[in-house]
């Protein structure tokens, strides 16, 4: 089974590697990993889609809860969620070909990016299914590139998955600090 | 200004710190220069770095503090890789200080550079690279909180020859360690209620015993809690002296070389109590078949150890001490007798398979000189052991009564552990007789330590149960692979020998009744002594329960007397 984890770290050096690590460990395979900067200063957010049955699920968040720089984690399989994926990808098309291409992008909401002699630069966002099947639509014409970023996603509601209580108590220094021990707390 | 490598070593005061175990090198030079100026630190030259980290892990296990351990860069930390890994399995909280090659030499392949904090990524609790001589306190001081807190385990810090050697602003009288965290209260209120409630209405209470109970110093809770509801203990091999082995609660050790009544209660059980032990594969035997009429508690300080291995009924997340004695004063007061009659029952023929009790032979068995060892140190030693057989053996005879008196390798099953690691126990406490028991295979991985042990001018007593095999793998390969004794044959030293030319003193025993009175001469003896015990080659420790087997499933020792009252029968 597939679960999706969303994963607030700090933005250390090294960080990503100790994730995937934590997952490369168990034989688990990460179908996707995203990270990014947030709002917050300092704190990246990843989500994390990766095979594991049920009961490896909490195994997994507690075991993420022991790495330092971890902040929360919240798996949102289950949890009414938003799940977006972007795609680019490069098709040979030729003049002929491109109207009847259109229609399909339309249907598709995917829009161009680039034109060219020969080919189309394609972007598309939207839950994985969807952008499979645009890739499949694709197909037919001859797909010479093709980039996907796997899954983004954040839970329905007004609720945020994580918020820090109060910034720092330090002023300037962030919260999270190495130095302070709201980052220790998880550790056991 | 202070340089990092000032910095450094003024942490390690700060923290407490009196002895590093280390060896120097070229990245690590400029901590090795300004250690000239620190003479509250001693440092303790090893023979190899692996030794460097066991003497800090037996430090550390021995005296409940941080143990350190120091090396250079490249090799100098590779070699630590197997001690780290050994601290990280048994929650033995040990700091590693590396040197790394200068910051703008990193990723160049430079000489000796190697990526110890990619290395050591999943074998330590964390690890820091530092680059900048500012960085140096802040690192430390969370390295050691993180070592010593919630469950302990290793943290490396690898620190760049130039952040050792440039300057910085220090304030040596600000630094103070982090102040211990208190236990984060995650019990609510109903699962206190539902586990009393559990414990009340058992008829066949087990408590397992772990590790956890050293760690939290719930020894005294642990004892009140047995007593009060008259509960049996007993013991993983780390759990081993967090209650007295005389204790009439105390069953023993359980688990594949654990006592057969032990097994047998633990599979006839109605609830188990885990008590700050984690379910390993060699405690359960095959789980399907696992105590399967048992409810299970789990009082647990990781919540990465609930549900892992054994699926328990409610997990109390918190430092052991504190959840035993919020639930001492709720515990119905009972006496269990028909339970605790049943156990004695299950002993049934034990007593008469113990090798004890076999007609002399003329031979010496290792449990003889683990007995002899035992009564003649009144059971009052630490007692280092190495891995194999001799570590059950160990396990099963020397009875402890003290905590932190059996030191082993138990997770990683380490073989050259218990020399390096003896030598760190005695400088945590330079009081206590130690003992190293370890077999001939194991010794002659870390025997040079031999000469850190006489450079040090250290009292340290040396056993080796030499059977002229690796005797574990040789049991193993004798009950299921036929007998057919591939590469376990072994052509040792003469140890006695061997010691001497280290200026030790150095004994051989090949006889029962030449068993204590060498035990009494090492004794007597100031500085290290080394025994070699010329055991029985082809002796296997029962009971044994075959990898895979149920918990219950035991090969037993043949016993003349027990074979003979059958035929008769």
């Amino acid at each position: 089974m597939v679960r999706t984890f969303i994963v607030y770290v700090a933005d250390h050096p090294g960080v990503l590697n100790r994730v995937s690590s934590l997952f490369r460990r168990r034989g688990y395979n990460i179908e996707s990993l995203t990270v990014g900067h947030t709002h917050l200063p300092e704190v990246s957010r990843m989500t994390v889609v990766v095979g594991i049955d049920a009961q490896g699920g909490p195994l997994v968040e507690a075991n993420l809860y022991k790495l330092p720089e971890v902040l929360h984690v919240h798996d949102i399989t289950s949890v009414p969620s938003l799940h977006r994926e972007l795609v680019i990808v490069k098709v040979a098309v030729s003049q002929d070909g491109r109207p009847e291409m259109m229609r399909v992008l339309e249907a598709f909401r995917a829009r161009v990016l680039e034109v060219a002699a020969e080919s189309l630069v394609i972007e598309a966002t939207g839950p994985e299914d969807a952008i499979d099947s645009l890739i499949e639509g694709m197909r037919p014409y001859g797909i010479l590139e093709l980039t996907r970023t796997g899954r983004v996603a954040m839970t329905r509601g007004g609720a945020p998955v994580f918020a820090p209580e109060s910034g720092s108590p330090k002023g300037a220094a962030p919260f999270w600090n190495s130095n302070d021990l709201t980052v220790l707390r998880n550790c056991s | 200004m202070k340089t990092g490598a000032q910095i450094l070593w003024e942490c390690l005061i700060g923290e407490g710190v009196k002895h590093v175990f280390g060896y120097p090198g070229g990245a690590i030079l400029p901590a090795y220069d300004a250690l000239c100026g620190y003479p509250e630190i001693h440092h303790v030259l090893v023979r190899h770095e692996q030794g460097a980290t066991h003497m800090a892990d037996g430090y550390a296990r021995a005296g409940g503090g941080v143990g350190v351990a120091m090396a250079t860069s490249g090799p100098g930390a590779t070699n630590m890789v197997t001690g780290i890994a050994t601290a990280m399995m048994d929650s033995s909280p040990v700091v590693c200080i590396t040197g790394q090659v200068g910051s703008k030499f990193l990723g160049t392949d430079a000489f000796q550079e190697t990526d110890i904090t990619g290395i050591t990524l999943p074998i330590t609790k964390h690890n820091y690279l530092v680059k900048r001589p500012e960085d140096v306190a802040p690192t430390l001081r969370a390295a050691f909180h993180l070592a010593r807190s919630g469950r302990p385990g290793p943290v490396l810090v690898d620190i760049t020859k130039d952040a050792q050697q440039s300057s910085c602003e220090f304030d040596r009288a600000a630094y103070s360690p982090f102040a211990a965290t208190a236990d984060n209260q995650r019990i609510d209120a109903d699962q206190y209620a539902a586990t009393i409630e559990m414990i009340n209405a058992s008829e066949r209470p087990v408590i397992l015993a772990g590790h956890g109970v050293l760690l939290s110093n719930a020894m005294d809770e642990l004892r009140e809690f047995a007593e009060r509801a008259s509960i049996p203990i007993a013991m993983t091999l780390l759990g081993i002296g967090g209650f007295p082995a005389s204790h009439p609660l105390n069953l023993g050790m359980m688990g594949m070389h654990g006592e057969a009544w032990v097994n047998h209660a633990i599979q006839e059980a109605d609830l188990l109590l885990a008590f700050g032990m984690r379910f390993d594969d060699r405690v359960t035997g095959t789980l399907k078949t696992y105590a399967p009429r048992a409810k299970k508690i789990h009082v647990e300080i990781d919540p990465a150890e609930i549900n892992k291995n054994v699926r328990v009924d409610i997990a109390l997340l918190g430092d052991l001490h504190h959840v035993l004695s919020r639930l001492i004063p709720d515990l119905e007061r009972s006496n269990r007798q028909s339970w605790l009659h049943h156990i004695d029952e299950l002993k049934g023929d034990s007593a008469v398979r113990d090798i004890q009790k076999l007609p002399d032979s003329g031979h010496l068995y290792a449990a003889h000189v683990i007995h002899d060892l035992w009564r003649e140190t009144n059971g009052n030693s630490i007692v280092v052991t190495d891995v194999g057989q001799h570590q059950m053996w160990e396990a099963q005879y020397y009875k402890h009564e003290q905590p932190r008196s059996l030191i082993t390798s138990g997770g990683l099953g380490t073989m050259g552990f218990a020399l390096p690691a003896a030598i760190g126990a005695k400088f945590a406490r330079p009081d206590a007789e130690v003992w190293v028991v370890a077999g001939d295979g194991g010794f002659q991985m870390t025997m040079p330590e031999l000469a850190t042990a006489a450079q040090e001018g250290i009292d340290l007593n040396i056993a080796v149960i030499n059977n002229g095999y690796l005797g574990m793998v040789r049991q193993w390969q004798e009950f299921f692979y036929d007998r057919r004794y591939s590469a376990t044959p072994l052509l040792s030293p003469d140890f006695a020998k061997l010691a001497e030319a280290f200026g030790l003193l150095g004994l051989t025993a090949r006889t029962r009744d030449q068993v204590a009175p060498a035990i009494r001469e090492a004794r007597q003896r100031r500085g290290a002594a080394l025994i070699n015990f010329m055991v029985e080659q082809e002796d296997s420790v029962f009971p044994m329960v075959p990898s895979g087997a149920a918990l219950h499933q035991m090969i037993r020792r043949p016993s003349p007397l027990v074979e003979t009252a059958a035929t008769e029968a």
